[in-house]
């Protein structure tokens, strides 16, 4: 009878160093640079983060002012829950209110901002090729998930996207009370007239939103089925994240977007702000 | 806040007023509702914007989840039989009487910040809601991080078809009133909105008068 490899501290440390080149789909690449799948013409010294994440789990992402984030829908049932907070002061955060109200706009598309409640610009929509995305309906919370599935934690099968949420809050030092209204990508929902959500469903596998930092922010993404989503089943795929900092010379490589008289004065502020304060 | 005269409204005539008040214009008011009570909220000129965030008392990270109650109704207005869930999935109060057909819960609250956005600059020092909100909220420890998605009882926020949406003229008037009730102890946390470059009050900001009552 052979003895376990892991009964010794040599042999549960071998064990544990033998594994380091597993892969998984869902994983981050270090360096991003080893990744693939990057737009063209992004070189290896631009690559700052890869990652995808699993449905049903999130990340906790620290972006520095200017850095474009791809986020794409690999398979067609990704919903990126998405959270936004002023790195620099965690009580500035993204206002879906104001983002809407502010740009006169309940549907996200290019040329639109995710604001925070200070008048100023988290992030900028730069390209999207889903037109499927949601800023009324937020996440689901673990009893309606329970309900629907029978399970709502965030370690079982079906995880609520605020259960997902406060996870990647706490790895930013934030509780739940921080976590305000999010909006979310991929999964479209237009209001009829007398105000009643209707699914638009989704644009389909490699949907992608690419976003700028307009100032160093905090991103948290949980990515989780939808509170409004039809089926019985717990159904989301994987979400695809690239994250790079644009070289002056490339600018040309990336989509000029038009921004409408309140998205130049959000971004006024902002560029005012971090001139202030030095950033 | 003064004590008000004693005719209240029909839906709550026969219940006992706990208390009676007048939030001022452009003021904050606030009070905590206990289980089964009721708060009635009197639009007494017409066409007032009363912001709103409502926490449970007992722990106030359970706060009003604007984006959880629209999921819940499947419908963007507030109105009649509309329950007013928390950010956890709980009732926290329900509306049990409305007189205007609908309310918002979309358009968030405004601040000197947004106001910079929206009108100019020029605006950045005339007062607004959010104010209002950390300046009643800090008596119960609450502050920025704190505020939330709020309802805009008697405003009017029309989402068109291309998605468009704004603040457009109200659909309430003087005298008319809606009534809510706790369905677990409340903060309510209120700004009567002093906007002046919208029609959200008429372009003319106006005192409502706030009762709890019970059975």
């Amino acid at each position: 009878m052979s003895e376990s490899t892991t009964s010794s501290t040599e042999g549960a440390r071998l064990h544990a160093r033998e594994q380091v080149h597993n892969r998984v789909e869902t994983m981050p690449i270090i360096p991003a640079s080893a990744a693939f799948d990057w737009p063209s013409g992004v070189s290896d010294n631009q690559k700052l983060w890869a990652e995808t994440v699993e449905g049903g789990n999130y990340t906790t992402l620290f972006v520095k002012r200017g850095a474009i984030i791809e986020l794409t829908d690999v398979y067609g049932d990704a919903c990126a829950h998405l959270a936004l907070y002023n790195a620099t002061q965690t009580d500035e955060r993204l206002n879906v209110a104001d983002t809407v109200k502010v740009q006169w706009q309940a549907y996200l598309g290019p040329g639109q901002l995710l604001l925070s409640d200070r008048g100023r610009a988290l992030a900028s929509i730069l390209l999207d090729t889903s037109g499927k995305h949601d800023t009324f309906a937020g996440m689901s919370h673990k009893e309606q998930n329970e309900a629907k599935y029978g399970d709502g934690d965030a370690f079982g099968p079906s995880p609520a996207g605020r259960e997902l949420m406060i996870l990647a809050a706490a790895k930013a030092g934030l509780e739940p009370r921080d976590i305000p209204p999010t909006v979310s990508l991929f999964k479209g929902f237009y209001v009829q007239p007398n105000g009643g959500l209707v699914s638009t469903g989704s644009a389909g596998a490699y949907a992608s939103v690419w976003l700028r930092a307009e100032m160093p922010i905090i991103l948290l993404i949980a990515n989780a089925a939808h509170p409004l989503d039809i089926r019985n089943e717990y159904v989301c795929t994987p979400l695809k994240i690239r994250i790079w900092e644009p070289s002056p010379e490339s600018h040309q490589n990336f989509p000029a977007v038009p921004f409408d008289v309140e998205a130049e004065r959000a971004l006024a502020n902002t560029r005012s702000y971090l001139a202030l304060k030095g950033i | 806040m003064a004590k008000t005269t004693p005719n209240v409204p029909v839906a709550i005539a026969s219940q006992k007023i706990v208390s009676d008040e007048v939030a001022a214009s452009r003021g904050p008011w606030s009070g905590i509702v206990r289980a089964g009570q009721f708060l009635t909220i009197v639009d007494l000129e017409g066409n007032q914007a009363v912001d709103c965030i409502i926490y449970d008392a007992h722990d106030t990270a359970i706060r009003y989840s604007a984006p959880t109650t629209i999921a819940h109704q499947r419908n963007v207005f507030l109105t009649h039989g509309s329950v007013l869930l928390a950010n956890t999935g709980v009732p926290l109060m329900k509306i049990v009487e409305s007189d205007v057909e609908r309310h918002d819960t979309v358009g968030g609250a405004c601040s000197k910040e947004s106001n910079s956005l929206r009108y100019g600059l020029h605006t950045v020092h005339q007062h607004a809601c959010v104010e209002n909100f950390l300046l009643e909220g800090a008596k119960y420890g609450l502050g920025k991080r704190d505020l939330v998605s709020n309802i805009n009882f008697y405003m009017n926020v029309p989402v068109e078809s291309n998605g468009m949406l704004g603040i457009v003229d109200g659909i309430s008037a003087p005298g008319l009133s809606l009534t809510l009730q706790a369905e677990r102890d409340v903060i309510v946390l209120v700004s009567n909105c002093p906007q002046i470059n919208n029609p959200c009050n008429g372009f003319n900001p106006t005192e409502v008068r706030m009762i709890i009552t019970e059975n």
